[in-house]
């Protein structure tokens, strides 16, 4: 093993591991010093606050996305989630913002139920069962709101949405916090460290006595739960809930950051942190396209490569 | 001249050399049977000759031209057909459309002739002793029958050499008539035929000779009515018929006769895998289970640890029977399971040692579903130092460990759930000699300290010097037990060579 | 021989014949389920509502189904060969523009156009599916946004809409034979070919083949690469030509449609019996599931009194429970014959 072309194999298969890790941090990096250059007002605090303000609904559901990876599943359903928790803070704000926020959230809890139990009980796989919720969930959403575009008044509500504390909106640390608590289960609780090793090898998990089933439904319950928050703050910072629209192809994105961010769709690790800069990167991508006048469809195209070429970079192979 | 001729292929796998200078000759109109246990280097040496694998030395001959198949496909097109043991068809399509695919009759227009297809698919099946609706998904049928359509579609395309990798071991008894029926015929027709089988009865009945591979080296090779039963056993299991048993420092040799039994299992029973196996082990006992390749020491394990379903049969820890036998309640009732297959179904690769370790124990070692660090370092402190892990750190992922080392991560993780049965199914496989010397002795130190335990192994060596007892399987069933003076590899031989006559 | 584990031959034949009962009847909820369905919701219409039974109603709801009925055509290949394609619904629409904008070259162009740029679509999204392996959910996700990019590209971000100027074009659209659409009639004969394809061609072998088992199909020669792209690519096709068809219909490129179809044709092709993990499925369910999600949402128009938005409920419902009942009555014919 000393002659040079294992030397270099052993090299090429280092780059192959790393690059996917921490890719999406020198890609960042590059790409704030070009706005930092090119981009005329970039370091503006009203311009950064308007990209964290954005990319918000995507870190929170590509939160919940990594820990379903992470077991080797998929969540498609997470927009029809967020349309759904939508749809139902306007039905329920007369009763004041928690309840409302509640009802939300027990929606997101409902679905993430089922999509658990299909995956885990009926043995469906991920992307079946989710698929299924993805097209019942809006439906349901657009059922509950009428398929009517509804304007909300209550003002402690919308307080949520454009409030700030400390010049950063309330969202943006709704997002941060959320992003540390889902990054201190994974790396320090039982739940964490099981849900790794099913991803990792599920009949390993079993036979070391993980309760496989109660851990996967916990996870799909998570996602959609994070989904609903997503939801909720959408609507607290547009001031109106549109279900038809809310949470549109938000499934993409979100598998976008988790993937760029160095989480392998094969399962068995989950990078929070780089799934938060992965957001990051693609919403800083599609704003710089569009401040050096690049159309949204362009942004559109470019991104659908820039997942392509995540995924290809990030596939293992596995030597099993 | 003969038909296929390998002669000094070598095959060399990381870690592992899985083929040594091996040659193999197979004649036209010769059933010959390859034989050997497991990671005997049968499965490479297949592979080498139908194209999946690329020799690193020496030279594959067929019909006196030097070959090099660039996969299962050419060798196929030339001639060689491999009927694998896992059936390798496609189960939702009709078994017409399974017999003809790629290759369908078509009728002028370029469609494919159904009504055509299927009444060739009846007559062809119909020599093969299967009569049922050939338009019907394959996958319904019983396995034998799946397999028969496998075969007859192996032969169909006019094969010179037809390899059957243990193609009885899911067949009924009629069955296996049904294709000894089709053996004879295809020996007939100048077909040679390279049969891989551990039934011995079978080799006995249908092969002219025989070749025998141990730890990837050709050992013996010849007519096979010149060798008897226990010599081709002892080949196989590799020890000289008339050795004296041995004491090393892997001498399971424990007092254990007074104890009350700590596992019990009483007539297990599982569909076409267990036939009311039986068995005890006390306290401090290591009790062999040996047989052959398929005779069920895999599936026995399986059962006691919850993860094969049982028709019948109760399995008692300490005097307490598991109520529905899972792997999380023989878990907790105190039985910790090493898989045959360490990579798919023992450790997690992409994981670290220390999650590894830790695995099985996590609520123990946690507060309110928080994991405490320290505690979880002290356990894995303990049992990397106990159980001697090479690794960079508790933090290296598992996967750059040696076979050696990743498979005392997976014991240390079995010892610290405090298990009173220990199943080691090939403990020591694809591991290097130094690494096995030490998980051997592991095993002894363990059972002193008062652990039962319950031991496969194909290295007839192994099992019988680290065996207090050995039970001896057979088709799922016990066809012997080994005590005391018994436990010899020569009794053993002995016993697995009449139990098959 | 002593074989161990026997079962008495009486109680074999009869577990044999109970096993063929479980069987048969699998076989025909499987097969004839949306079917089953599709009757009864029609028995329920003709009989509750005056304006369900008209032949006008006929009509629509027959020329309302010849777009989605191409895309779930071309949906079935690809779910039977076990893959997925969520990009039809974006290639429909971009299919719809480009025809509109090509259609003042004349109708030959408005067909050839999209048919082409679509096709093309479906042979890269094929080629990476086959040749880098990735899965077929990332890719034609991607493609979704990628072709959804292009429409917009072309069409200004969506603010032009190309009008169809070319009369003999828009005659394909809006043409009628005894008051059934023209589109009525292409659907029917390219299902027809469709069905020759899936059942009587090496190609469609290939393709119950790779989507039963990808490597036992590879073992026994079939052609797995190229089966895939050629299936991607006949997807793209039709939903191009369904976009193109609607686009004459309607006499424009309308560029805000299409989001959903590519579940809407799931939906349809799940309903109508296909296995979503691929290997078995049929055409004439796929007909019947399509049928079915327009009958019901042609009763949803009848009540009027209820939102559309039901429709996506019960197809999401329908989904759920028809990869359920699969899955179970699957492992009940794995009991059923042990």
């Amino acid at each position: 093993m000393t002659d040079t072309t294992a030397v270099n194999k052993l090299d090429l298969s280092r780059w192959r591991r790393l690059l996917p890790v921490y890719g999406v941090y020198v890609a960042l990096l590059v790409l704030v010093l070009f706005n930092i250059v090119y981009t005329d007002n970039f370091l503006e605090w009203s311009n950064l606050r308007i990209q964290l303000v954005q990319v918000t609904p995507v870190v929170i559901v590509a939160l919940g996305m990594a820990l379903v990876i992470g077991t080797e599943g998929i969540d498609l359903s997470v927009g029809s989630v967020m349309a759904l928790g939508a749809a139902i803070i306007p039905l329920y704000l007369g009763y004041g913002p928690v309840p409302a926020i509640v009802l939300a959230l027990v929606g997101g809890l409902v679905i993430g139920l089922v999509n658990g139990g299909l995956v885990a009980f009926v043995g469906l796989q991920p992307i079946v069962a989710t698929l299924a919720m993805l097209v019942a969930g809006r439906g349901i959403a657009l059922v509950l709101s009428s398929g009517r575009y509804k304007d909300i008044h209550d003002q402690n509500f919308i307080e949520i949405g454009t409030g700030q504390f400390f010049y950063v909106p309330y969202t943006v640390w709704i997002a941060a916090a959320l992003a540390v608590v889902v990054g201190f289960v994974v790396r320090r609780t039982v739940f964490g460290r099981r849900l790794l090793a099913i991803g990792d090898n599920r009949p390993a998990a079993v036979l070391a006595g993980v309760p496989v089933r109660r851990v996967l439904v916990t996870v799909y319950v998570i996602s959609a739960i994070l989904a609903s928050i997503a939801g909720v703050i959408q609507v607290a910072r547009i001031g109106s809930a549109d279900a038809s629209r809310i949470g549109l192809l938000i499934e993409l994105s979100a598998i976008t950051a988790v993937v760029v961010g160095g989480t392998p769709l094969t399962g068995g690790k989950v990078r929070v942190l780089g799934t938060v800069a992965g957001a990051l990167l693609m919403q800083l991508l599609t704003a710089t396209m569009i401040a050096n006048n690049l159309r949204d469809s362009t942004a559109q195209m470019v991104q659908a490569v820039i997942i392509l070429v995540a995924v290809y970079a990030a596939r293992e192979r596995r030597t099993r | 001249m003969s038909l296929l001729e390998v002669t000094g292929v070598s095959k060399q796998f990381p870690g592992v050399r899985a083929l040594d200078d091996v040659s193999f000759t197979l004649n036209a109109g010769e059933v010959h049977a390859l034989v050997g246990e497991n990671g005997a280097g049968k499965s490479t040496l297949i592979k080498v000759l139908t194209g999946v694998y690329r020799p690193d030395g020496g030279e594959v001959r067929y019909q006196g031209e030097p070959v090099s198949f660039g996969g299962p496909l050419d060798a196929q097109a030339a001639g060689i057909s491999t009927i694998y043991q896992e059936v390798n068809l496609v189960p939702l399509m009709s078994v017409a459309r399974n017999l003809f695919l790629t290759r369908e009759p078509r009728n002028r227009l370029g469609l494919v002739d159904v009504a055509r297809m299927n009444r060739e698919a009846a007559e062809i099946l119909s020599g093969y002793g299967i009569t049922s609706d050939v338009r019907r998904p394959l996958g319904l049928m019983p396995l034998g029958a799946q397999q028969m359509v496998a075969l007859a579609r192996a032969v169909m395309v006019d094969a010179k050499v037809v390899v059957m990798d243990e193609p009885t071991s899911s067949l009924e008894p009629r069955e296996v008539e049904t294709l000894f029926g089709v053996i004879h015929r295809l020996h007939e027709r100048g077909v040679g035929i390279i049969y891989v089988s551990h039934r011995l009865d079978e080799l006995y009945r249908i092969c002219d000779s025989v070749t025998i591979l141990r730890d990837g080296k050709l050992v013996h090779a010849g007519k096979l009515a010149d060798l008897e039963r226990v010599q081709l056993v002892s080949h196989m299991l590799g020890r000289p018929v008339s050795a004296e048993r041995s004491f090393t420092s892997f001498a399971g040799e424990h007092d254990a006769a007074g104890g009350q039994p700590v596992l019990r299992a009483t007539d297990l029973n599982s569909r076409h895998h267990l036939a009311g196996v039986s068995f005890e082990v006390r306290p401090g006992e290591v009790v062999g289970l040996g047989g052959l390749l398929g005779a069920g020491r895999s599936e026995t394990i399986k059962a006691v640890a919850g993860a094969l379903p049982l028709d019948s049969g109760t399995v008692e820890v300490g005097g307490r029977p598991l109520r529905r036998p899972t792997p999380v309640s023989a878990l907790k009732a105190g039985i910790a399971v090493q898989p045959e297959d360490r990579k798919a179904e023992g450790i997690a690769l992409g994981l670290s040692v220390r999650e590894n370790i830790a695995l099985a124990i996590l609520p123990r070692l946690a507060t309110a579903g928080v994991v405490s660090e320290r505690k979880i370092d002290e356990i894995v402190d303990t049992f990397m130092k106990r159980l001697r892990i090479k690794a960079s750190s508790p933090h290296q992922r598992v996967g750059d460990l040696s076979g050696g080392n990743q498979q005392k991560v997976l014991l240390a993780r079995l010892l610290a759930t405090g298990p009173k049965v220990l199943l080691l199914d090939e403990p020591t496989r694809g591991i290097d000699v130094g690494a096995k010397a030490e998980v051997q002795a592991l095993i002894d130190e363990l059972a002193s300290e008062g652990l039962g335990v319950v031991l496969v192994s194909s290295d007839a060596e192994e099992l019988i010097e680290g065996s207090d007892r050995v039970v001896v399987l057979r088709d799922g069933a016990v066809v012997g037990m080994l005590r005391g003076e018994e436990v010899t590899t020569e009794h053993l031989m002995n016993v697995i060579a009449v139990a098959s006559s | 021989m002593s074989q161990t584990v026997v079962t008495p031959p009486a109680k074999a034949a009869r577990a044999e014949a109970a096993s063929m009962r479980t069987e048969r009847i699998v076989e025909l909820v499987q097969r004839q389920g949306a079917l089953a369905v599709l009757v009864l919701v029609i028995v329920v219409g003709v009989v509750t509502w005056d304006s369900f039974r008209t032949f006008d109603n006929l009509g629509t709801v027959l020329i309302s189904t010849a777009p989605p009925a191409l895309i779930a055509l071309g949906m079935t290949f690809v779910i039977i060969s076990g893959g997925i394609d969520l990009s039809v619904g974006s290639l429909y629409v971009l299919g719809g523009v480009l025809a509109a904008w090509a259609s003042q070259f004349g109708t030959w162009a408005a067909f050839a156009l999209p048919l082409a740029v679509c096709g093309v679509f479906g042979l890269v999204q094929g080629l990476i599916i086959a040749y880098a392996r990735l899965a077929p959910f990332i890719v034609t996700l991607a493609g979704l946004l990628g072709a959804r990019g292009l429409m917009l590209a072309l069409s200004d971000q969506g603010a032009d809409t190309y009008l169809v100027k070319t009369d003999s074009f828009k005659h394909f659209g809006t043409g009628e034979l005894g008051g059934i659409g023209y589109p009525v009639f292409g659907v029917v004969v390219l299902f027809a070919a469709g069905m020759l394809l899936l059942y009587r061609s090496r190609f469609g072998q290939s393709v119950y083949a790779i989507g039963g088992s990808e490597d036992a199909a590879r073992l026994m020669g079939v052609k797995i690469r190229s089966t895939q792209v050629r299936v991607y690519v006949l997807s793209g096709l039709l939903a191009g030509l369904a976009g193109t068809i609607n686009a004459a219909r309607l006499g424009s490129g309308v560029t805000v449609l299409g989001t959903g179809m590519e579940l809407d044709a799931i939906a349809a092709v799940v309903v109508g019996g296909t296995l979503l993990t691929g290997g078995a499925g049929t055409l004439g369910g796929t007909i019947a599931g399509v049928l079915l999600l327009q009958v019901i949402q042609n009763i949803i128009n009848q009540i009027g009194t209820v939102t559309s938005a039901w429709q996506t409920v019960i197809s999401g419902a329908f989904i759920a429970l028809v990869v359920v009942a699969q899955t179970y009555l699957a492992r009940l014919r794995r009991v059923a014959s042990g």
